[in-house]
């Protein structure tokens, strides 16, 4: 199950129905081992696709040093899809490389940059199996 | 001569779970050789298996003191004794 708080929730939603019709990509860090998606970040699609996204490769190295330091991990990390549902296309499960991470799809091909809810799921990719979860939104995260 | 190798969760498994180990090798090539014989399997999760050997994975991004290799020669970039070299799988779908 992924539980995450309503603002990082929002914040994801809002950065994918801003980037339509490209996909939208980032990732929300937290603590290693925590499974607490505390830190969004927004990521730059450096491919600019309707169907595909990648993080720049710069980029990914100073996201990784900066989650380093912090000793954090990528909890969650997050893309949309522009014309299909919010499921994982055949791409995504053969290029998921973080077996602890929450693969977040949001699906902006009703409302587009409107307003009004997104389709919002959440999957774990291992090994190229796919597993849907249930997400929770909760005002904010408890604390430990 | 030492190079210190910093590895991706998803390839910990080949690495009794280290998050980072040392390697040897004047190239990338050399040193990807070098990791997998202290580290067997490791080898086919980088190098791309339709380029005879010549190429990284499309997915996986190798960087030689911060510098992403696609940029610095690929598999013939140089190495030297101190430098850093950090494995990350690219973040990237459809």
């Amino acid at each position: 199950m992924l539980t995450i708080d309503q603002r990082t929730f929002d914040g994801i939603v809002a950065h994918a129905k801003r980037d339509h019709p490209d996909e939208a990509c980032g990732i929300v860090a937290g603590p290693e081992g925590s499974d607490r998606p505390e830190r969004l970040v927004e990521m730059v699609n450096a491919a600019s696709s309707p169907t595909f996204y990648e993080f720049d490769s710069t980029d990914l190295l100073r996201l990784y040093r900066q989650m380093d330091d912090n000793d954090e991990e990528p909890v969650v990390i997050y893309h949309s899809h522009t014309a299909t549902e919010a499921f994982p296309s055949r791409t995504d499960i053969a290029l998921a490389q973080e077996p602890n991470a929450h693969y977040v799809l949001v699906s902006t091909r009703e409302q587009g940059n409107t307003d009004g809810p997104a389709e919002f799921r959440s999957y774990r990719i291992i090994d190229g199996e796919v597993t849907e979860e249930e997400v929770t939104v909760v005002a904010q995260l408890s604390n430990v | 001569m030492a190079i210190e190798v910093r590895i991706p969760t998803i390839l910990r498994t080949y690495t009794g779970g280290e998050k980072a180990v040392n390697g040897d090798g004047t190239s990338l090539s050399a040193l990807i050789d070098d990791l997998e014989a202290n580290h067997p399997g490791i080898k086919e999760r980088l190098i791309d298996p339709d380029s005879n050997g010549g190429d990284l994975r499309r997915f996986v991004n190798v960087y030689i003191n911060d510098e992403d290799v696609r940029f610095i020669g690929g598999l013939e970039a140089t190495l030297a004794d101190g430098d850093e070299v950090v494995v990350l799988p690219a973040v990237a779908g459809g």
